[in-house]
């Protein structure tokens, strides 16, 4: 293991800097690919998303630059998610999506340094509405 | 599709009739696609096996879709999911069961909603909980 620290200037400077919109046009084609990737045959996907499609809109300028971030850690996992639905997300909308890294946490795990990273994400329609807020946990280890 | 459930059917205590998956690496290269979530842990074995896992993993986000599948398949066309949330416990492999399992903790009435608090989890074959989350629903009702 390197003397490099786990939370990296880098990292720090990251912390609640809100990175994008990243702007989805949600169309009929993609919602169709993911509600079969995840082998749900319900017929509502055929015009609205099903409940974990949020994760297809992913916030590439935070999590790029939160995977890429100089650490001794390697290793990835994703701990935890949450979502909270406000207005359904259907085919036809442009999702405007925003994210900041909210928390930095250190912890010794069973193999050594473990780096929690707290991120949320919120989606937006075309409308101004907030569709859905998202939270999520990525482990370093 | 089954029947409507309503808020009156349930109390705290009922269970999420539970569904079974059994999802397999091409089902993992097809959420990868979806997604857009390529991370090798999830389709390529030797990458798996040399981060240190057991083999391929099943994305988290996938283990939560299949949770998600079994309370909108519940909900039916009257009800709605409000708050759907898992924490990544432990690993689901590839061509194993992933079984969703949910059973109400909570009814409540919120700003004349008919609400449920349900908790939720994915066990793999050998009968360990993978995911453990909870979601908060809301049911039409008789009257």
């Amino acid at each position: 293991m390197s003397d490099e620290p786990v939370i990296s200037e880098e990292l720090q400077n990251m912390l609640n800097v809100e990175y994008g919109p990243e702007v989805y046009e949600i169309e009929k084609g993609m919602v169709k690919k993911f509600a079969e990737a995840v082998d749900d045959p319900n017929p509502a996907w055929q015009e609205a998303a099903p409940p974990t499609f949020p994760a297809a809109l992913v916030p590439t300028g935070l999590l790029h630059r939160l995977f890429n971030a100089k650490t001794p850690l390697t290793r990835l996992l994703n701990g935890a998610s949450e979502l909270e639905y406000f207005h359904p997300i259907r085919v036809g909308d442009v999702i405007s999506v925003t994210a900041k890294l909210t928390r930095l946490r250190q912890m010794e795990g069973k193999e050594g340094p473990t780096l929690f990273m707290f991120t949320e994400v919120i989606y937006t329609n075309q409308r101004g509405e907030v569709a859905v807020k998202g939270k999520n946990t990525y482990i370093k280890y | 599709m089954a029947e409507q459930v309503f808020y009156e059917d349930i109390e705290a205590g009922s269970e999420v009739p539970a569904l079974v998956k059994y999802p397999t690496t091409m089902q993992l290269v097809k959420y990868a696609g979806a997604s857009g979530d390529y991370y090798q842990i999830h389709y390529d074995k030797d990458f798996a096996l040399a981060s240190g896992l057991p083999g391929v993993i099943v994305h988290g986000w996938l283990a939560l879709s299949f949770l998600g599948q079994m309370l909108t398949d519940w909900l039916g066309e009257g009800g709605t999911l409000v708050k759907l949330n898992g924490s990544y416990r432990g690993m689901n492999l590839v061509h194993e069961d992933l079984i969703c399992n949910g059973k109400v903790t909570k009814k409540y009435v919120e700003d004349g909603k008919n609400c449920a608090r349900v908790e939720i989890w994915a066990e793999n074959p050998q009968g360990e909980k993978t995911v453990t989350g909870s979601a908060v629903v809301t049911l039409p009702s008789r009257g």
